[in-house]
C-alpha cells in the first residue's frame, strides 16, 4: 500500500507529520497531543523489530512503500486501545436497563459495540445481560485494529487486565485461569460476533440496531470526520434506538441527526425531524 | 477521609500500599499480622482492610473469621491482597466473606479499581 498525498488537514511537517498523516488517513484518528511527544517511545519496539535505525529511516521505508505491512504496523502501534472491564459501570448498567425497557417486536435486540478494542466492553455487556437472564441480545463488536480483534476473539487477559473494573465474583464466574492469564468462558465469548470495521471509511454494519456504543473512539477524530461517523451511526439506529458515547463525549454541536434521549440520561436518540428542520 | 488498615507482614509491601493509598486520599494505618489487625479494628474500625493471607501469629483468613465474630457494628470492607492467586484460595476468601480480592503484584490502578468496586474510592 502506498501513501496517498498528505491530507491538507495535517499541518505538521517532517517525520512526525508524515506519521500523523498516515494514522489519520487510515483511521480518522489525529495523533493525540500526549502521543506525539512519545512517538519515539511508542514506535521503538517496531523500529527494533523491523531493523530500522531511527525515525527517519522508518519514514523513508514508509514513503518507499517497500513493505506494505509496515504502514499497518505503524498504525496499529499508534492506536490508543485503552479500555477496561465495566468502564463507567453505571453507563453499562443503564444500557441493560434501557434494553429491557425496549419493545420486544419478536426478534432479539441488536447491540453494536463500535471501537470495541480488546473486547472488555462487549464482554462486560454480555456478563450483565447473562446475569439479568432472559433473551441474550445479538451483540456485534467491531474495531479497526486487527491486533485488538485477535485478542478479543481469544478472550484472554492478563492478571492486570482482569483487575481493572472486574469484580472478583465475576472473574470467578466467567473466567478460567490459564497459565498466568485468565480466559473468558467460551459461552460468554461466543455470544459476541467480532468483525473488523473502520468507522472512518467502511459502511456501517447492515441492519438496524437498538443500541450502539461508540465510546472513547471519536475523541481524536477531526470535527468533519466525527460528524460523518455520527451521522452514519444514526442511520444504523432503528427508530427509538439509542447511541451511547464515552463519558465527556457529546453529539451536541456535531450533528443535527441526534439529540439527547429524553428517557435515558447521557444517551442519544435520533432527532425528531421537526426539530431537525426547525 | 476514608481510612484503610494495611495488614501485611512485609514492611516493603505496607510501604508501597501506604504510598498508593495516601495518593488516593486514604488515612492509612498498618498492622503486621492478623492479631494486630484485630486489635486495631476493635480499637477503631477502619472503612476498609487490605489483607495479606500468609502472616505469622494470625493469618488473613483467621483474622477475617474473627472479625465477623466481633460486635463491631459497621464492619469494614475486606479486600484480600495476596500472592495466593489460585481459584481455590479466591473461592475460600469469598466464602469467608471477603468483599474483593487483589492478586499480587498490584499497582495503583489495581488498588484504585478494587476500592472503587467496594464503594471506597
Ligand atoms: C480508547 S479505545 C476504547 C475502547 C472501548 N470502546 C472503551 O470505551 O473502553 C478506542 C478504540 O477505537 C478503535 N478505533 C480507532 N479508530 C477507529 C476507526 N476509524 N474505526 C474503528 N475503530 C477505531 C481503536 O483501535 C481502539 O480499539
Amino acid at each position: 500500500m502506498t501513501l496517498r498525498p498528505m491530507p491538507a488537514a495535517a499541518p505538521r511537517v517532517g517525520a512526525t507529520g508524515i506519521i500523523a498523516a498516515l494514522l489519520e488517513q487510515r483511521t480518522g484518528q489525529q495523533l493525540a497531543p500526549n502521543r506525539s511527544w512519545r512517538l519515539d517511545a511508542t514506535l521503538k519496539p517496531l523500529l527494533r523489530e523491523r531493523g530500522l535505525a531511527d525515525f527517519d529511516e522508518l519514514v523513508g521505508a514508509l514513503l518507499g512503500a517497500r513493505d506494505p505491512s509496515l504502514a499497518d504496523a505503524v498504525v496499529e502501534a499508534l492506536l490508543n486501545q485503552e479500555t477496561s472491564f465495566f468502564r463507567d459501570a453505571g453507563v453499562l448498567e443503564q444500557v441493560v436497563e434501557a434494553a429491557a425497557a425496549m419493545p420486544n417486536e419478536g426478534g432479539r435486540l441488536r447491540i453494536w459495540s463500535a471501537g470495541c478494542s480488546t473486547g472488555q466492553e462487549p464482554l462486560s455487556l454480555a456478563m450483565l445481560f447473562a446475569e439479568r437472564g432472559g433473551d441474550m441480545p445479538d451483540i456485534q463488536a467491531t474495531d479497526v485494529s486487527n491486533g485488538a480483534l485477535v485478542r478479543a476473539r481469544a478472550g484472554r487477559y492478563s492478571q492486570f487486565e482482569v483487575q481493572r473494573g472486574l469484580p472478583i465474583r465475576r472473574l470467578m464466574q466467567w473466567f478460567d485461569p490459564v497459565g498466568e492469564d485468565w480466559v473468558a468462558k467460551s459461552d460468554l465469548v461466543d455470544r459476541i460476533r467480532y468483525r473488523r470495521l473502520n468507522l472512518a471509511s467502511d459502511p456501517v454494519l447492515p441492519g438496524r440496531f437498538d443500541i450502539i456504543l461508540c465510546r472513547n473512539v471519536l475523541l481524536y477524530f477531526n470535527a468533519g470526520m466525527r460528524a460523518k461517523v455520527l451521522d452514519a451511526l444514526s442511520c444504523a439506529l432503528r427508530p427509538g434506538g439509542l447511541l451511547v458515547l464515552g463519558a465527556g463525549e457529546t453529539v451536541i454541536g456535531q450533528t443535527d441527526r441526534l439529540e439527547p434521549s429524553r428517557d435515558w440520561r447521557g444517551f442519544y436518540a435520533i432527532a425528531e425531524p421537526a426539530r431537525r428542520t426547525a | 477521609m476514608k481510612s484503610c488498615l494495611v495488614v501485611d507482614d512485609s514492611k516493603v509491601i505496607r510501604k508501597v500500599a501506604r504510598h498508593i493509598l495516601e495518593g488516593l486520599s486514604f488515612e492509612v494505618r498498618e498492622a503486621a499480622d492478623g492479631r494486630e489487625a484485630l486489635d486495631a479494628c476493635l480499637d477503631s474500625p477502619p472503612d476498609v482492610v487490605l489483607l495479606d493471607w500468609n502472616m505469622p501469629v494470625m493469618s488473613g483468613m483467621d483474622f477475617l473469621r474473627a472479625l465477623r465474630e466481633t460486635a463491631i457494628p459497621d464492619k469494614p470492607k475486606v479486600v484480600f491482597c495476596t500472592t495466593e492467586n489460585g481459584i481455590a484460595y479466591i473461592r475460600a476468601a469469598i466464602e469467608a466473606g471477603a468483599d474483593e480480592y487483589v492478586m499480587k503484584p498490584f499497582d495503583r490502578e489495581t488498588l484504585q479499581s478494587k476500592l472503587q468496586i467496594v464503594g471506597m474510592a
